[in-house]
């Protein structure tokens, strides 16, 4: 018998285009969707009609598509989840949910994933959920053009918009988050990238994530969340092209960045902020090509810090450039634009030829005594300040850039 | 009144001073306009200029002025007319004239370049000090015979206002830095015009900054309607409250 029969051959594809291609079942307004779900087989296509739904606790483990033909609405009536995932290629594709229930001790979610993989989220829209999308223990997830608003008034009525404990390997991009209590939220999350998403007016950070290594964020915007971004306890980020706008507050940070260390933040934009960068105990990272611009203090390094670099960053219009809280400086700042740099260049090589401190006088007063800052830009003051930038004394000697340049960095960057 | 107001005017405004006065503000605000085209660099800028030098140009002029028209005050005081018309008309005529040369001097160049609300409470700021400078230079003027002594009262209380109280608050606020300070310091800026215009520009200029630690309370203060009508009544009564003891002052003297 020879080994490579052609029929043999042909019934086996035949099989197999069979099962990959599988039927659609079609719910339709007022129809069931669990029972479809329940007699769709892996690799079927359940489509659901427009219309509202009652769901709870929708259980999926088979392979299968789900698909919204006019955004279908999933209401969950105040009760739990409204659909439970644990699988592999699971599709939920154009559903508009509401109303889980709101309980902080099974975090009730729109769709909550457990040790599930190659699962994608898209073009869903969840109102008033309590947390939106929830990820436990699960890899390769795509979650894409998902838009999640919650309405909640003060921080313990809403949980996360997207959350993801223990994943791996996945991609968030094009969602908008409004309201939630995290916009997005990482924890034990590796090898994910998190590109151009929208997270806006949430509670609590924007971003938060703790423990999450090799995660790279590009083009997302965060803006007027409660307090800022904050992530904490993590090695090898990369952030790039993001805009960390309005996080006004006294503890509200562009971006609260704690024990962070091998990371690179490159082209980022920190608009409106009272802190763009909040740094403690931050090691070996790289600060390139960012701007700074209208914030109260473009950057607080505290002296925990050590061996990072700021190099070719532009701080325009910022009220106070750089503040620490002690004399040690184990930073290095490299070439930044400074806006309030006064030297000259004889040599015309575009760079200072004499250093620039940016730690003023005052910024060290206020640092201290908060109050104080209601003195700023008094005549008293720019006299001090000057007073110290000719003799150096209370501010850190070592806090210096030995190149400033003359004109901004060219960012090479498009931010709308 | 009208009349008198009118030969007042007409006087000041013969005199080089109001010209240089304009021209001056017209170069420095073309200067600024040329060197930056964002408005709250410019308004930066001008900001010192309006804290500083405005009301000692303001409190120089007012005091000189008064000197200088004594023989026609004291001519016009023999004719039957109200001795505070007679006061009013000089004091009017003085705050019109600094008004219009900063109205012209930066008005022109914000035609021209452009404006937005930071360059236009910066110039209402530069009005109003003018206004407390030159009443309270009236009043320095008023309470004294020699112009030398009245020019020294003038300068010493502009240097007062716009250098040693920071001082003293500064000193006071690192005294007490373990004591809530923020009402006390919010009643302190009240107590100073200079500080007052200072802070309604830095609600404008550095609000990211305020919106930390304490810096909330002040611009919660200034920020909502409450507190800019307290502010602004503040400046009003320390235009109002020199120029109302020194016209009582004028009233009673004895030329």
């Amino acid at each position: 018998m020879k080994l490579f029969n052609p029929y043999l051959l042909l019934f086996f594809w035949m099989i197999v285009s069979f099962t990959s291609f599988g039927k659609s079942i079609r719910v339709k307004a007022g129809g069931s969707i669990p029972n479809a779900v329940e007699q769709a087989n892996a690799g079927d296509t359940v489509i659901v009609s427009k219309g509202d739904y009652t769901v709870n606790e929708l259980i999926i483990r088979k392979s299968i598509t789900l698909i919204g033909e006019g955004m279908p609405t999933l209401d969950g009536q105040d009760k739990g989840n409204i659909i439970l995932i644990a699988g592999k290629n699971i599709t939920v594709n154009g559903f508009r949910f509401i109303n889980t229930g709101r309980s902080n001790t099974d975090d009730s979610a729109a769709i909550k994933f457990f040790d599930s993989s190659y699962c994608t989220i898209e073009g869903n829209e969840l109102l008033d959920t309590f947390f939106g999308l929830h990820f436990s223990n699960s890899s390769h997830l795509t979650i894409r053009n998902n838009r999640l608003i919650s309405t909640a008034d003060r921080e313990f009525e809403t949980g996360n918009g997207i959350h993801l404990w223990k994943c791996k390997e996945n991609l968030i991009e094009n969602n908008y988050v409004k309201g939630h209590r995290d916009g997005i939220y990482l924890e034990f999350t590796t090898d994910t990238e998190v590109i151009n998403n929208t997270i806006e007016n949430n509670m609590r950070y924007g971003l938060h994530f703790m423990f999450a290594h090799d995660n790279s964020y590009i083009k997302n915007r965060f803006k007027a969340n409660g307090a800022g971004v904050a992530v904490m306890y993590t090695k090898n980020v990369l952030m790039k092209e993001n805009i960390f706008e309005q996080s006004e507050g006294s503890s509200s940070y562009g971006i609260l960045l704690k024990d962070i260390s091998d990371s690179q933040i490159i082209g980022n934009k920190f608009q409106d902020n009272t802190i763009g960068i909040y740094m403690e105990g931050c090691s070996r990272s790289e600060f390139t090509g960012n701007l700074f611009t209208q914030n109260g203090w473009a950057l607080k390094l505290m002296a925990s810090c050590d061996q990072n670099t700021f190099e070719n960053n532009n701080f325009i219009n910022n009220t106070f450039d750089i503040s620490t809280n002690g004399s040690v400086v184990l930073n290095e700042l490299i070439g930044n634009y400074w806006d309030k740099y006064e030297g000259y260049d004889l040599n015309k090589d575009r760079i200072g030829d004499v250093p620039y401190r940016p730690i003023s006088l005052f910024s060290v007063i206020v640092e201290k005594i908060p109050t104080a800052v209601i003195l700023w830009r008094s005549f008293m003051v720019t006299l001090l300040d000057r007073m110290e930038k000719v003799m150096p004394s209370i501010t850190p000697e070592n806090m210096i850039d030995n190149s400033p340049k003359m004109k901004p960095n060219d960012l090479n960057t498009t931010h709308p | 009144m009208l009349k008198l107001l009118k030969y007042a005017l007409y006087d000041i405004i013969q005199s080089r001073f109001a010209i240089l006065y304009t021209l001056f503000m017209l170069l420095v605000a073309i200067a600024v306009y040329q060197v930056s085209e964002d408005m709250s660099k410019v308004s930066l800028s001008l900001l010192n200029i309006m804290l500083m030098i405005v009301p000692l140009i303001s409190a120089i002029f007012a005091t000189t002025h008064f000197f200088n028209n004594l023989e026609f005050t004291e001519l016009m005081l023999a004719q039957p007319v109200k001795r505070s018309h007679v006061f009013l008309s000089q004091i009017i005529a003085v705050v019109v004239v600094l008004s219009l040369a900063l109205i012209l001097g930066f008005g022109v160049p914000m035609l021209i370049w452009g404006s937005d609300m930071t360059v236009l409470t910066l110039l209402g700021i530069g009005i109003s000090l003018s206004i407390v400078f030159a009443s309270m230079a009236f009043l320095a003027s008023v309470s004294t015979r020699d112009k030398a002594k009245a020019i020294g009262i003038s300068l010493s209380i502009w240097i007062y206002f716009s250098l040693i109280y920071d001082g003293l608050v500064l000193y006071m606020i690192y005294s007490f830095a373990d004591y809530p300070l923020e009402k006390v310091t919010l009643a302190l800026t009240f107590l100073n015009p200079v500080d007052l215009g200072r802070i309604i520009m830095l609600m404008q200029l550095d609000i990211s900054a305020l919106m930390g630690y304490t810096g909330a309370f002040f611009a919660d203060f200034f920020g909502n309607i409450k507190g800019i009508v307290i502010s602004s009544g503040i400046l009003i009564l320390w235009m109002a409250i020199p120029a109302y003891f020194s016209m009582r002052r004028f009233a009673k003297k004895d030329f």
